[in-house]
C-alpha cells in the first residue's frame, strides 16, 4: 500500500486498500484543494508535466494539486518547435526531464507512452492519459466521487451509459468499480457496446453487468448513472447518430422516474448528452467531479513523493 | 504448419544444408502431424519460444550422431519478448523507441496475449511473429 516512489500507469496496478487509502487522503485534503488551507508538504519538490497533447483541464488540475501542497510545477505544454518534434524519442525525452523534476506527469497520443516513460525513468511517473490507452487519475476521480457521496463504492447500482466500445476511461471504470464491488449495467447501442474482452475482465472479480438498450428501464434502479460522450464519427450517418444521441440524452423527463439520490457524472466536456436544465437538480455532479481531480491528484502525489502526512 | 515453421527458422529457397519437411503424416495423439528436420541447425531461445507459440502441441528432438540426443515438448513462454509486433498502430511500441515488444501470456488454450504496454490483446499470433 506504500506508494512512495511508484508509477501510476494503469488502474489495474492499484490494489483495493490502495484505491481505498489513496480516497480516505483525498477526502482529507479537500479544504486545502479548495484554497481554506495552505499546505507545504510538498515544499521544495518539483513536478514535470510533459504534455504531448493538449488537455487544458488535466493539466490544469496536476499543477493546481502540486501547488496546493507546497510544490513546484514545470510545465512543458506542447512540445512544437522543440526538440521532441524533431524525432527524439520518448525515451531521450524522459531521461533528460528526469534530471530536473522528482517526478513526471505524461500526456501522450500513442498508447503504452505512460508504461515506456516508467521504464525509462528513475522518478516516478504518472500517466495522464495514453491516447486511447489508461487515464488512471480520471478513473481514481470518479471513483472518489462516488464514494465521496454514496460513502461507499459497495452495492450501487451504476449505469454506464453511451459509448462504451472506444472510450476507455469507461473501461478501467468499470473495472474497478466491479473490483470494488459496485453492480453495473451498461446502456449502449447496438453498435457502442462494451467489448468483450473488458466484460469478461469485470466478471472475474464476480460482477455480472447487465447489459441493455432501454435507458428508461435501467434508470429506475440506478443510484449513479455515467454518461459519455457519443461521437459523431462513430457513425456512417449524420441521421443515425442523430437517433442514437437522441434517445440517450439526459434531461428531466428522463429523471422522472429515477431515485431521489440518483447522482450524475460525466467527464465532460459534454456536447449534448446532458440538458442544462439538469445542472440545477441534486443530480448533477459533473462540476464537482471535475473539481474533485484536485485533491484525488493532490493525495497522489502527496503518496508518491512521500510528503510529510 | 511445417512452412510457417521453416519460416520462423529463416528457411527459404537457398539453403546450406539438407532440410526435409512432411506434412500431414497421421499421427497417434493427434490426428495428424508435419515434420520438420533441418541438419547442422540448433535452435535459439528465441526461435524455440516462436515454435511454441505458433505450435504448442510440437517436440522437439535433436539428433546427434545419428541418434536423439534430446526430446522434449515446446513450452509456451510466460513472456515474449521480442519476437511478436504488436497488432495496435498507435501502440507506442510500433514507433522507434529503443525498446523490444513485450506481451504476457495470459492464457493458453485458447492462446491469448496481451501488450505490455498498450494492454491490448494480440489478434493473430501467427501474423504477428516478428
Ligand atoms: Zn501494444
Amino acid at each position: 500500500m506504500d506508494l512512495q516512489g511508484e508509477d501510476l500507469i494503469s488502474i489495474a496496478d492499484l490494489s483495493e486498500p490502495a484505491i481505498h487509502h489513496i480516497l480516505r487522503e483525498a477526502k482529507a485534503l479537500v479544504p486545502a484543494a479548495r484554497g481554506e488551507e495552505s499546505l507545504d508538504l510538498l515544499k521544495g519538490r518539483i513536478l514535470a508535466t510533459l504534455f504531448f497533447e493538449a488537455s487544458t483541464r488535466t493539466r490544469l488540475s496536476f499543477e493546481s494539486a502540486m501547488q496546493r501542497l507546497g510544490g513546484g510545477v514545470l510545465g512543458f505544454g506542447l512540445v512544437e518547435g522543440s526538440s521532441v518534434t524533431k524525432g527524439e524519442t520518448l525515451a531521450d525525452t524522459v531521461k533528460m526531464v528526469e534530471a530536473y523534476a522528482d517526478a513526471i506527469v505524461l500526456r501522450h497520443p500513442q498508447e503504452g507512452a505512460a508504461r515506456l516513460a516508467a521504464e525509462f525513468s528513475t522518478k516516478p511517473v504518472i500517466n495522464a492519459g495514453d491516447g486511447a490507452g489508461q487515464h488512471p487519475t480520471q478513473t481514481l476521480l470518479d471513483l472518489f466521487t462516488i464514494w465521496d457521496e454514496k460513502g461507499t463504492l459497495e452495492g450501487n447500482q451504476v449505469v454506464l451509459l453511451g459509448d462504451l466500445k472506444y472510450g476507455r476511461t469507461v473501461h478501467s471504470l468499470a473495472y474497478a468499480l466491479a473490483l470494488l464491488g459496485s453492480d453495473l449495467t451498461m446502456v449502449a447501442p447496438p453498435t457502442l457496446r462494451m467489448p468483450k474482452e473488458i466484460l469478461e475482465r469485470v466478471e472475474e472479480f464476480g460482477g455480472k453487468p447487465e447489459e441493455t438498450e432501454s435507458l428508461s428501464e435501467a434508470i429506475q434502479a440506478a443510484d449513479v448513472l455515467y454518461v459519455t460522450r457519443i461521437q459523431k464519427e462513430r457513425f456512417p450517418d449524420a441521421q443515425e447518430y442523430q437517433r442514437v444521441a437522441g434517445s440517450y440524452r439526459i434531461d428531466l423527463r428522463v429523471l422522472r422516474d429515477a431515485k431521489k439520490d440518483l447522482i450524475i457524472l460525466h467527464p465532460l466536456p459534454r456536447v449534448t448528452e446532458i440538458a442544462p436544465e439538469v445542472d440545477r437538480t441534486p443530480h448533477a455532479l459533473y462540476f464537482r467531479q471535475a473539481f474533485n481531480g484536485v485533491p484525488i491528484r493532490m493525495a497522489l502525489l502527496n503518496l508518491i513523493l512521500g510528503g510529510v502526512a | 504448419m511445417a512452412l510457417k515453421v521453416l519460416r520462423i527458422l529463416g528457411i527459404g529457397e537457398e539453403v546450406s544444408s539438407t532440410v526435409s519437411a512432411v506434412m500431414h503424416v497421421p499421427s497417434g495423439k493427434q490426428k495428424w502431424k508435419d515434420i520438420v528436420k533441418v541438419e547442422d541447425r540448433e535452435l535459439s531461445p528465441r526461435e524455440v519460444d516462436k515454435i511454441a507459440l505458433l505450435a504448442p502441441e510440437a517436440t522437439i528432438n535433436i539428433i546427434r550422431n545419428y541418434a536423439v540426443a534430446e526430446k522434449y515438448r515446446v513450452k509456451i513462454p510466460e513472456v515474449a519478448r521480442g519476437i511478436l509486433r504488436c497488432g495496435n498502430p498507435s501502440c507506442i511500441t510500433n514507433g522507434n523507441e529503443p525498446l523490444e515488444s513485450e506481451f504476457l501470456v495470459r492464457s493458453h488454450d485458447p492462446l491469448r496475449l496481451d501488450c505490455k504496454y498498450c494492454e491490448r490483446e494480440l489478434g493473430d499470433v501467427a501474423a504477428h511473429l516478428l
